[in-house]
């Protein structure tokens, strides 16, 4: 990567001492599909927006929510292709403490070393930042826990926090709805509702996805059965 | 005579009733002649977790200098102390990654756990991990040590009972090796305590 003509950096500051880079890659975030999470007080719950660019796409097929470790998940916002390669990173680097600690990663260290690789992004040549934002929802030892990822590497513990299109409507409703004292299955039906407010149509179980993890530690995607329930209750 | 004999060790580990006692004997020679009778073979990781290392005198300090800085690296990065357990498998993996060169030295790694539960092991100079549920020796003493520990020990000491235990098993033993000996070192340690007693044996 160094050895090219291209052995500079492409995110350089500008005279206001932004990094122009950056904001761009957050306005690539702002403009995908809303994704949102809330922290239970027995849980964790991620969500985001599904829509598929034809009714061709088979929707079993595309999964946008994952597991980094069985205990861990994550979302995004922004562009799937760069997704794909930070789930692949982080899932390596949380086998590798595993490998060498045989205990299985906390929360923290994960966020932390998939922040550092992102960071590594905005200060190294001949790449681009990443054009995405994370949510990663785990629990390990220290309870349930919720951090917001940036293109910039920065990250941040959430109670409840929403990126991509309709952050700024659904952070005002979150703000409203949250409460400390929330259980699982409340949050999950306040997350429903927060993805309703700026849902372009009508919301289904084939057009948003849903992941949690409880007290059981383990990080689950649900079925489009268990939404549709979901989706009754809320009803 | 094998490189692991140059320097001369006994090293031993026994659990009791929520409590572990580690102990090692205090010899540093070249091979016949005694050079220190004060040398440290065990050494403190945290409040909860100790560490001896048997072989060569060199890569016993050496490769605790290397523990204690992943660990106080990990203490700054987890905000945590490490379980035992963990200690055990960070030391295996650094102990393999120099297969084909080894430290000459092989660790014996004691340690309160969650709820208080002793946990002890002992490992090759490669990394293989022995887990025991009694006691685990290592050093040139080590055959006489395991018939000794074998004899003298029994389940749920109490922490008093376990240091007599492991004083006596640990002298007796070092008298029928010429290379270990001069006095031994034995720390017991309980959720609430660490004591740590020099023992004086036969000084030869």
């Amino acid at each position: 990567m160094g050895d090219s003509q291209y052995s500079f950096s492409l995110t350089t500051f500008s005279p206001s001492g932004k990094l122009v880079q950056i904001e761009h890659a957050l306005t690539a975030v702002g403009s995908g599909q809303t994704s949102l999470g809330i922290k239970a007080s027995n849980g964790v719950v991620i969500a985001t927006e599904k829509k598929l660019p034809s009714i061709l796409v088979d929707e079993a097929s595309v999964q946008k929510i994952q597991n980094l470790t069985p205990n861990i998940g994550v979302v995004y916002s922004g562009m799937g292709p760069d997704f794909r390669v930070l789930v692949r990173k982080s899932r390596k680097q949380a086998e590798q403490y595993l490998r060498l600690y045989k205990e299985p990663i906390p929360v923290t260290q994960l966020v932390r070393e998939t922040a550092t690789v992102i960071q590594e992004f905005t200060q190294s040549g001949g790449v681009r930042p990443f054009g995405v934002s994370l949510l990663v929802a785990g629990y390990d030892d220290k309870g349930p826990q919720l951090y917001q990822v940036d293109p910039s590497g920065s990250y941040f513990s959430w109670k409840a926090s929403a990126m991509g299109k309709n952050v700024s409507n659904a952070k005002t409703f979150l703000e409203k709805r949250y409460t400390e004292d929330m259980e699982l299955d409340d949050a999950i039906h306040t997350a429903i509702l927060t993805l309703k407010e700026g849902f372009e149509g009508e919301v289904s179980s084939k057009n948003i996805e849903i992941g949690k993890i409880g007290a059981d530690k383990v990080f689950r995607v649900l079925t489009p059965a268990e939404i549709d329930d979901y989706l009754a209750e809320v009803e | 005579m094998s490189i692991f004999e140059y320097n001369g060790s006994a090293v031993v580990a026994m659990v009791g009733k929520n409590c572990f006692a580690i102990a090692s004997d205090r010899r540093l020679g070249v091979q016949l002649q005694t050079i220190a009778t004060d040398f440290q073979r065990i050494s403190k990781i945290h409040d909860r977790v100790f560490i001896g290392l048997s072989g060569l005198a060199t890569d016993v300090q050496t490769l605790y200098q290397r523990l204690v800085f992943r660990h106080k690296l990990y203490q700054l990065r987890e905000e945590r102390d490490m379980k035992p357990e963990t200690f055990a498998s960070l030391v295996s993996a650094i102990i393999y990654e120099k297969r084909f060169g080894p430290y000459l030295c092989q660790p014996v790694i004691a340690g309160l756990g969650e709820d208080d539960k002793p946990f002890i092991c002992t490992m090759d100079s490669i990394g293989a991990k022995e887990l025991a549920k009694d006691f685990v020796v290592s050093g040139t003493a080590s055959e006489s040590l395991y018939g000794a520990c074998e004899a003298m020990y029994k389940p749920d000491m109490e922490a008093e009972e376990l240091f007599e235990t492991i004083s006596q098993a640990l002298l007796s033993s070092v008298d029928r090796d010429c290379l270990s000996g001069w006095g031994g070192h034995v720390y017991v340690v309980t959720p609430t305590e660490i004591k740590e007693r020099i023992l004086k044996g036969r000084m030869d």
